[in-house]
């Protein structure tokens, strides 16, 4: 086939293309990706019985804040890495802040108590398995946000193929937030960092392959 | 922004908006400047360049809902090109060495070339070890001008599954380039 003839036939019939592809592309990405995660997480584990009561304390936001954050961060890296030519600007500070501040956060509580209280505050009671929950309720969102990365088109695979993990593990932590009652800085800071981390490496290592087009 | 970039913009504006002359104008004015480009960067491969040109001029179209009229085209077009390169050099990896071609610089509507060699890989070839599902709605629509409701009445397909049936065998065939399948 001849590149004109190529031409002619890629033309030929070629239909208007509907306007904002991209974002109804992840919207519908992370509406069914979360549906997944929330599905997910009631089957498994609830939502923690003292809800009503934790909402009064503010650390219960923050809680809900830091992941939120980052997942905002994460959605404007996904949605500027999923167009060719794009570039990223000043998304990888915004992704960086939340993470900072939450450090900054767990130093201070950290220097602010007693050395006895301290490997509480880091470990509380959960930490064993808080990252491996976060990471394996992720896997909804992550699939969902791949099928749609995929049918864009995404340049820089290994970084596209993170933020879209990161993204997925940030809503994960988000949805999980709900049953985990620990409620420190320091435990946020290593566990909940840690487990929004595996998806994101898993998608920097699987981009190059799966993200392909 | 240049002269050239300028029209080739409203030609893609108009042709992604639905109006398939201005969009066939579009594809054979950008084929002739990936040709250059491509010509420029590969010149150690000068067998390879019209089938790079063609693998991108397909990747353009498919790929063409993440144009965003607001973004420069160069940019655009040459991150697709840039990509598709540096996809067929990985391809070849450890087989040839290449001249830079991972500058950055834009100047993909700097020149234009429109002597095609003949392409080696026949994309017909291709096409025709699509399934029935996906082949035939490309060459009742694509290639031989039906409209979907002609097509979908040929084929005894659904409308809906003409159009499905052209898009994903339009991937399907990128998808065979890249050598996935």
């Amino acid at each position: 086939m001849k590149t004109d003839e190529l031409v002619a036939m890629l033309a030929s019939g070629a239909e208007a293309v509907e306007p904002h592809a991209l974002q109804r592309r992840y919207a519908l990405a992370l509406g069914w990706g979360a549906f997944g995660t929330t599905l997910l997480m009631a089957i498994l584990l609830g939502v923690r019985p003292d809800l009503s009561e934790a909402v009064r304390l503010p650390m219960f936001w923050v809680k809900l804040a830091f992941p939120a954050a980052l997942l905002g961060g994460a959605l404007l890296a996904t949605v500027r890495l999923s167009r060719p030519g794009v570039r990223l600007g000043r998304v990888p500070a915004a992704i960086a802040a939340p993470v900072l501040a939450i450090w900054l956060f767990a130093a201070i509580v950290l220097l602010g108590a007693a050395p006895a209280e301290r490997p509480q505050l880091v470990f509380g009671d959960t930490w064993v398995y808080c990252p491996f929950i976060i990471a394996a309720l992720s896997v909804p969102l992550f699939g969902a946000l791949l099928w749609a990365m995929k049918g864009l088109a995404p340049t820089r695979l290994a970084l596209a193929g993170a933020s879209a993990g990161l993204l997925a593990g940030a809503g994960s932590a988000l949805i999980y937030a709900l049953h985990c009652t620990e409620i420190t800085a320091p435990f946020l800071g290593v566990w909940y960092v840690l487990g929004m981390s595996v998806p994101a490496a898993v998608g920097a290592l699987i981009g190059p392959s799966v993200l392909r087009w | 922004m240049s002269a050239s970039e300028d029209r080739l913009w409203d030609l893609l504006v108009r042709g992604l908006a639905g109006d398939t002359a201005t969009y066939h104008a579009f594809l054979k004015e950008l084929s002739a400047h990936l040709r250059a480009f491509l010509r420029g960067r590969l010149s150690r491969l000068p067998d390879e360049v019209e089938d790079l040109v063609q693998e991108t001029l397909l990747a353009v179209h498919n790929q063409r809902h993440t144009y965003d009229a607001g973004q420069p085209l160069t940019v655009w077009i040459h991150a697709i090109a840039r990509y598709k390169l540096v996809d067929l050099l990985r391809r070849r990896a450890g087989r040839d060495a290449l001249n830079d071609p991972l500058d950055d610089e834009l100047e993909v509507f700097a020149a234009s070339d429109t002597d095609a060699d003949d392409a080696r890989r026949d994309l017909a070839k291709l096409l025709e070890q699509l399934p029935d599902r996906q082949r035939l709605p490309i060459i009742h629509m694509k290639l031989h001008g039906m409209s979907v409701v002609e097509a979908a009445r040929i084929t005894g397909m659904s409308e809906a599954a003409v159009k499905v049936g052209v898009h994903r065998g339009l991937k399907a065939l990128a998808a065979m380039i890249r050598g996935e399948r």
